[in-house]
Formats: C-alpha cells, structure tokens, sequence
C-alpha cells in the first residue's frame, strides 16, 4: 500500500460571484480511505470537491476563502500553480467525458502526452496496460486500443476515464458522482474498483445514492442546506457506520433515513 | 372472465384509425408536407436555372487553351491562365493572412475572452462582416498606396483586401464550431493538469477541427469571386504573373468582367470566355466545398 496525502480543510467557504454556495467547511479527509460527500441537490458537495483540486475557480467570478492543505502544503497559497495542484488531485467527472478524437490508448495516455516530456514506447505502453488494470478495463480493451474511445459503452467510458485519470499517478482522486449516469451492473463495477484504488489513492467520491456511500466509502461527510438561497454547510463528518447508525445530528439522521432529500 | 366494455363491437375503438380526427390530422400532415416540399423546389429553382444557364453558356469556352495560354499579345482572343493563376495566388495568400487571425481571435472569443474587451472584440467582428466588398479593396490600395505612391497594383494587395472580408467570416463560423466543445473536455484536460494553451491546442481545435474546416472554405468561397475590390488592388494585365509581389495580377472575375466590358472585334468569343470563367468560379467553390466534405468524413472516421 502507498501512503497517499492527507487533506486538511479550513473555514473554507466558496463563493459564485455575490452568491455564497459554501461556507465553513473544516473536516481532514484521511489518506487511502473513500470519503463519499452526499446530502440534497444544492448542499454545495460538488463545488466543494471542485474546490479540492483548484476546479472551481474556472467558473468566472468564483472565489475561495480559508484554508486547503494537502499534506500541510496550502493548495491556495501564492505562488502554487492551479496546473501542478491538478496534476496532484485527479477527477472523474459525472458523464463520462473520453476525447472524442483520441483512441482508448490515447486517451489513457493523454495525461502524459499532455503534460511530460517525450517518453519511451514501451515506458508508455506500460503506463497504459497498468492504468487499465487498475481500472478492471483492461480484459475488455485489450485487442482494441487503437479503436476511438468513444466506441465503448458508458460504463467501460467512465473507466477509461479512471484510468485516463490514474494514469499519472495522483495523490487524490476526487469523483463527482461517477456512476449516475451507469447501470446497477456498470454501478457495482465502479465501486468494486473504488475499493481497491484506495491501497493507492486517497479518495474523495460525491453521490447522491445513499446505498453508494454506505458500500463503498469509510467516510462519510453529509451536507445540507436549510432553507433555498442559503449557503450549504458540512453538517456532520465520520466513519461511515456510524453516520448512517447513529448520527449526532439530527439532519443527518433525517436525511439517511430517507425523511427528505 | 367477463368481457371488457371496450371489446364489444357497438363501443367505438380509441385505436381506430377512421375517425374523423384521425383523418383530419392525416389530411393536415400532407398539406404541410406538400407545402414544405414546394417551399424546397422555389428555392432550389433558381440555383439549378442559373447552374444551368452557366454551364450552357460556359462550357463552350472550356477549351484547353482556356485553361493553358494566357492573352498576352493576342488580339480579341487568348486563354485565361493568367486569371485563373492569379485567383488561385491572390485567394491562397489571403487565406495565408486571414486566416491565423480568424482562428486566433475566435479562439479569444471562446476561450480567453471576458467581459469588455470581448465584447468589444465581438461588435467590431460584426462591424466588420458589413464592410462592403469595394471597401476593403479602397483599404487595400490606401495602406499600399501610403508605402509604394499612387497606382500601385500587387496581386498582395488583393490579397490583404480579401483577407479584410475573410477575417469576420471565419472568426464567426470558428467560433460557432469551438463553441460546440463540450466544457466537460476541457475539464477533462484541467483535472489532468493540463495548461489552458495545452487543452485548447490538443483537445479543444483537434475536436472541433471539421467545424474549423467549414469555417475556412466557407470564408474561401465567400471570397474567390469578389471583383470590385480585386478591380482597384491588383489591375487588369494580359500576362501571366506567379508573384503576388510583382506587379499587376489577372484573375477570374474581373476576367469575366472585362470580357463582357469591352469585348472588342469578336463579341461572341469574348462572352463565351466570360461565361466560361463564371463557370470556372463555379467549379472552384464546388471543388473547395467537396474537399471541405472530404476532410470532415475522413475526420469523422477516425473519430467515431
């Protein structure tokens, strides 16, 4: 097992222009284990995850306060380029999102031809076999991998996209609802596969299954707003078991019972 | 089991396809058809007359000198090749100018751009997309004339006029074309650490590359058969010219222009020139959308 980074969370509140989505937050999301991040549409779970990897700041007019440290590194400290911060901090997003003009090689690729300097075939080809490996892609894609990506089906997309997205070994691996645009079968697939990257990744995994996070996440970070127009807020942080047992709060308890949300 | 109400044959069937309402909605269906059908045929109407009338005329002209011998020193008679070079030259080297900065100022528009300068940007690339043809050829002839003194005739001089009308085609199309990027790509790119000139370089343009291909031949074919601005940029000459910098250029449309002006002692071959260069431009605008078409399959192949 790799010891991936710790994130440490300040007082941070997040901001669309006038409007304030977030506010608050402060919680330690642990290394190599699965923190889900789940509560109503609108809580703010995906701008905070945005916020995890210098994302949310491409929205024009969004804004940052307080502090994110990966492993005591502030991420928004002066000086710390957005591009090195993501290269840290992976993301797999809602759809699956391929590159159309890339092949399934290419795209699990791309994060190295992107970004390094020049590196050998076989060094590469490597890379590649191993990320599809570990995105339990690899058995499907094999004979293929110079065909476009896009010709896979959504499931095996979203997969590529785990491996597009370990391919160059980040410390953090941030996934906003990665499976609600999947099947039960493509679902369980996901999940099984979260699982077992955490041995390599500290994982942050938003979702609105509340079945998901109860399966597949050590963690659990529930978030709510109370009236529409207000900011979102972290209600409660903890071991997964135990919030969807016997939470603190009583929100928290209300939400995972399925009373609203 | 009893027999449902619906089954009996005195109630009427919600499915039947005889009743009055259905047949009203058929009756509706095909007038609208009938209607959008004649709409197609009005307007396709012209364009095939005028295909046709062009061909007619043209075709007769079409000979191999046309396309081989120049009119230097012949009286009433000749071959276009100096018109149809120097419209090949003079549109090229505009298409050389225009469009890198089309390209570039819409990839501004859509990627960097914020606020007021964008906007700015955006109206003159709309003032500019109003500019008639005649004055962007003044423009032309008086950034040279500031340089070379008056009279001066470069086939670049056409060229730069041309790109002048290019530039607010192609920014436009472009821009439309890398609109259609889906942003998730682009986040795709950011959350691999990808820089912005990066994502835009080798994921934004190669996904958007069949749009950015119409983008230019539209703008390329807006332009190959403009007359009045080439008329007062790079003159009227009988001989061949290869060098854009050198001097006075031929090329199809004042060609076909002059032909029908002054057409001298033989009026009849000298229309059927005309015509036969109408009928050329023709041929290049066909030749430069089916190459458009061409490029996007063989993209669209690789891709899909």
């Amino acid at each position: 097992m790799r010891r991936a980074k710790t994130i440490e969370v300040e007082g941070v509140s997040l901001h669309y222009g006038a409007v304030e989505a977030v506010r608050g937050v402060t919680m330690t999301i642990e290394p190599n284990k699965v923190t889900a991040l789940i509560g109503p549409s609108g809580c703010g779970k995906t701008t905070f995850l945005r916020s995890l990897n210098r994302m949310h700041e491409l929205t024009p007019g969004a804004r940052v306060a307080g502090r994110i440290a990966l492993d005591g590194e502030d991420i928004y400290a002066p000086g710390v380029d957005p591009v090195e911060v993501r290269r840290l901090v992976g993301m797999v997003f809602q759809a699956p999102n391929p590159f159309p003009t890339m092949s399934i090689y290419e795209n699990v690729a791309a994060g190295l031809t992107l970004n390094r300097r020049r590196m050998k075939r076989a060094e590469k080809d490597a890379i590649v076999e191993r990320s599809l490996r570990g995105a339990h892609l690899w058995e499907e894609v094999k004979d293929r991998l110079h065909k476009p990506g896009a010709s896979l089906s959504g499931g095996q997309q979203q997969r590529l996209c785990i491996a597009r997205a370990i391919a160059v070994e980040p410390e953090v691996l941030l996934m906003d609802e990665p499976c609600s645009a999947l099947d039960p079968v493509a679902t369980l697939a996901i999940e099984e596969l979260v699982a077992e990257l955490k041995s390599r990744f500290t994982i942050v995994i938003v979702t609105h299954n509340m079945q998901q996070a109860a399966r597949a996440s050590d963690v659990t970070a529930f978030f709510n707003v109370e009236r529409s127009g207000e900011p979102g807020r972290l209600v409660e942080v903890g071991p997964t078991e135990r919030i969807f047992t016997n939470p603190e709060r009583q929100a928290t308890e209300d939400y995972v019972s399925g009373r609203f949300g | 089991m009893a027999a449902r109400a619906g089954a009996s044959p005195a109630a009427p069937s919600l499915l039947a396809s005889r009743s009055a309402a259905a047949r009203a909605r058929r009756l509706r269906d095909r007038a609208a058809t009938a209607a959008i059908g004649a709409a197609f045929a009005l307007a396709m109407l012209p364009l095939a007359s005028l295909l046709y009338e062009v061909a007619r005329r043209g075709l007769p002209g079409l000979g191999a000198e046309f396309f081989t011998a120049s009119a230097r020193g012949v009286v009433g008679g000749g071959g276009a090749a100096h018109a149809v070079v120097g419209t090949l030259v003079i549109t090229g080297v505009a298409v050389v100018i225009a469009v890198p900065i089309g390209l570039l100022a819409a990839i501004y528009l859509t990627e960097y751009g914020r606020g007021r300068p964008r906007r700015a940007l955006r109206l003159l690339v709309d003032v500019m997309s109003g500019i008639p043809s005649i004055v962007a050829g003044l423009f032309a002839y008086a950034l040279f004339e500031l340089f070379f003194g008056p009279g001066i005739r470069l086939g670049v001089m056409g060229s730069v006029a041309l790109a002048v009308l290019m530039v607010p085609v192609v920014v436009r199309s472009a821009e439309e074309a890398l609109k259609v990027v889906p942003g998730s790509l682009r986040e795709a790119a950011y959350a691999l650490g990808t820089p912005q000139w990066k994502t835009i370089a080798r994921v934004v343009v190669p996904t958007a590359f069949a749009g950015l291909v119409t983008a230019v031949m539209l703008a390329t074919a807006r332009v190959v058969g403009e007359t009045a601005p080439l008329l007062v940029t790079t003159g009227v000459i009988d001989s061949l010219n290869v060098n854009p910098f050198d001097g006075r250029m031929h090329n199809l449309a004042v060609y076909a222009y002059t032909e029908y002006r002054s057409p001298g002692a033989f009026r009849e071959a000298a229309f059927e020139r005309a015509w036969a260069a109408a009928l050329t431009l023709i041929g290049i605008v066909m030749a430069l959308s089916l190459a458009a078409r061409l490029i996007q399959r063989r993209h669209a192949r690789r891709t899909a």
